[in-house]
């Protein structure tokens, strides 16, 4: 598994970035992962997003399904999109400390 | 993940077939044309051998240090155990009548991803260690010695066939070359080679139940939303149980359909209908996956994987099973799981409880598929449906490839699509039915790092999907597998942008017109859309 450096610690991620250990997840963690994402500033709306994903984890140890994602932070799929480019499950989630999505998705 | 080359420049009309033999051709793992190697992880989950942090790209694959002895001792035992894979060993005569028919082939040129040439890859082996001919004249006969650059090239070619059993089709011996992908999987499998997606999936699936990984209590939230959604749009709850015990019958759905987009709208259709005919069911959080990521890994696994339906339905004391639009999931069940983990001498033949049908067909599984269900209930004239309210898509057919070539679900879907649909076009005729082209990302290699192979091996179903959507402006691709539902979408906005993808039981839940919704008019489809056309007269 390879790993990144932040703040001098070694971070274990898998090939596609993704920590592995969601428990290690910080606030400052989340803005070094967006900026792998092409995301070089997390606004407000950033946050709404990828906070709720986290909470959202948190309690059901799981992402959220999308549809769900969109009703609840009110952010369209489109505006994720926006957000970040590579989409809902794969720049979201990531820099959300969420593990990379399996199965018939 | 890999950079995908545009759409006009991926795939050539001009294949180069090498000039010397093909024992030397090389092969590269580049990105976007392999799996990732299996994470530790999921070994230590699932019981299997040498744990390791490994790639494909790495010079040294870290292999068991008796590994040449594992492989030849486990096809050995292959070979006793399942005379089909012997005989699919010695009977080809490479006449090549399979060699354009792969979607991968087309779509990457690659001579080793001729069904022949890819079986060769094995069987070069089987020759030099088990017949007399390779033993003595080697490479005249066909034969070549096993080393860790044919382990390599298992790996690559092999995980580039989605089991999809088209070549069979056109065999003249009818040789199997999904079997032959699956045994060499399995070969690998023993030396602790496996691709990260379908590990990954199957321990969420031993663990948690469901390939996704979704807990119980994420489970019922995310269904209760799916039940919000259908009283925001039709005015009607529905209430769903889980894990009831003395239900009839016992609904069990890929899990894709209650997470992922679009199968959720399939997924309300399920729901929808049931509440309309009154079906006395049960979902369930422990046998809560149709499919069976564990065909990908080895026989053993698929069976561990599939033993909890059998053992969900006995402790629920149901009467007999009822499976969602899922793609190999019934591979496993309609031709495996009889023997595999049966008898269910515990479930009774299934008996519609609406119409009385008596599905003799399931008399071995017990086990019937929606379609079969539903378009018996069509056939009785049991359901309202209205199928102006589908009038905004322009529907093509995806016959899948499991329910299409391993039961031979063919009629079913188009009777329920023909039934809610006013405007329904096929694909060509060699291109649906028992000929259908795969999604090209079956067989648990739907993930990221394969997309350009995916959108290679999907090129010659969106080529005929592009037929139809240039004749007949199609744009809704319908198909019944979960899998589909994943890998379509990216395909066609790849191919054929404008064309959207569905699940049939979806635009069943469009047309239908419930009791529970009494002089109430729709204003959207299930997806949320405006059904402004149609205006006030859906009550037909």
């Amino acid at each position: 598994m390879p790993f990144i450096e932040f703040n001098g610690q070694q971070i274990e991620v898998d090939e596609d970035g993704f920590i592995q250990d969601p428990s290690i997840w910080t606030k400052e963690l989340a803005e070094f992962l967006a900026k792998t994402e092409e995301v070089e500033e997390m606004t407000e709306k950033h946050w709404k997003l990828v906070n709720y994903l986290h909470d959202y984890y948190e309690k059901f140890g799981i992402a959220p399904m999308i549809r769900k994602v969109t009703k609840e932070t009110g952010i369209s799929n489109k505006e994720i999109y926006e957000l970040f480019p590579s989409g809902p499950a794969k720049g979201a989630c990531k820099v959300a400390g969420l593990p990379k999505p399996t199965g018939c998705v | 993940m890999s950079s995908l080359p545009k759409a006009d420049s991926l795939v050539s009309k001009k294949f180069k077939m090498p000039k010397k033999n093909w024992f030397n051709a090389p092969f590269e793992f580049k990105k976007g044309t392999y799996n990732y190697g299996s994470n530790p992880k999921h070994h230590v989950a699932l019981d299997l051998p040498n744990p390791r942090n490994w790639s494909p790209e790495d010079q040294d694959w870290q292999l068991p240090e008796n590994w040449k002895e594992i492989l030849l001792e486990g096809l050995r035992e292959r070979l006793d155990k399942y005379r089909s894979l012997k005989i699919f060993m010695d009977v080809c005569v490479r006449c090549g009548a399979c060699a354009d028919k792969c979607h991968f082939f087309i779509g990457s040129g690659d001579p080793k991803n001729m069904p022949f040439l890819r079986a060769e890859l094995l069987r070069s082996i089987y020759r030099r260690e088990y017949t007399k001919a390779g033993k003595i004249m080697g490479k005249l006969a066909g034969a070549r010695d096993l080393t860790e650059e044919v382990v390599k090239e298992w790996f690559y070619y092999f995980f580039q066939c989605t089991e999809c059993r088209r070549c069979s089709v056109f065999c003249p011996f009818g040789i199997d070359t999904a079997e032959i992908t699956i045994i060499a999987r399995e070969l690998l499998g023993l030396l602790g080679v496996n691709t990260d997606w379908t590990l990954a999936s199957v321990s969420n699936c031993f663990r948690v139940g469901n390939h996704v990984g979704i807990p119980p209590h994420a489970i019922v939230d995310t269904i209760d939303m799916l039940c919000d959604d259908i009283e925001d749009i039709t005015g009607v709850r529905v209430n769903p149980t889980f894990n009831r015990k003395g239900a009839e019958v016992l609904f069990i759905a890929p899990s894709g359909d209650f997470f992922a987009d679009p199968g959720i709208y399939t997924f309300m259709g399920y729901l929808m209908l049931f509440h309309e005919i009154g079906l006395d069911y049960t979902l369930s959080t422990y046998a809560s996956e149709g499919g069976n990521f564990g065909l990908f890994v080895s026989h053993e696994m698929m069976k561990r994987l599939n033993a909890k339906m059998y053992a969900e339905a006995k402790r629920l004391g149901v009467k007999w099973i009822l499976g969602g639009e899922c793609g190999h999931m019934w591979r496993v069940v309609n031709q495996y799981m009889d023997t595999m983990n049966g008898p269910a001498d515990f479930l009774e033949v299934p008996v519609s409880p609406i119409t009385g049908t008596r599905f003799e067909n399931t008399k071995s599984t017990k086990m019937v598929h929606i379609t079969e269900f539903t378009s018996d209930l069509i056939k009785h004239n049991k359901l309202k449906l209205d199928p102006r309210r589908n009038d905004q898509y322009k529907v093509t057919f995806h016959d899948s490839c499991n329910p299409a070539r391993a039961m031979g679900i063919f009629e079913e879907p188009r009777y329920i699509i023909k039934n809610v649909c006013r405007n329904f076009y096929e694909m060509p005729e060699n291109t649906i039915r028992e000929k259908t082209f795969c999604c090209g990302s079956g067989s648990g290699l739907n993930n990221d790092e394969f997309l350009e192979m995916r959108m290679r091996g999907g090129f010659p179903r969106a080529n005929a999907v592009k037929y139809v959507q240039e004749k007949h402006g199609v744009n809704m691709l319908s198909c019944i597998c979960a899998l589909d539902r994943a890998a379509l979408p990216p395909l066609m906005d790849y191919w054929v942008p404008g064309v959207e993808v569905c699940g049939v039981h979806e635009l069943l839940g469009n047309a239908l017109v419930m009791k529970d919704e009494g002089d109430r008019v729709r204003e959207t489809n299930l997806r949320g859309e405006p059904l402004e056309e149609v205006g006030g007269e859906q009550d037909v």
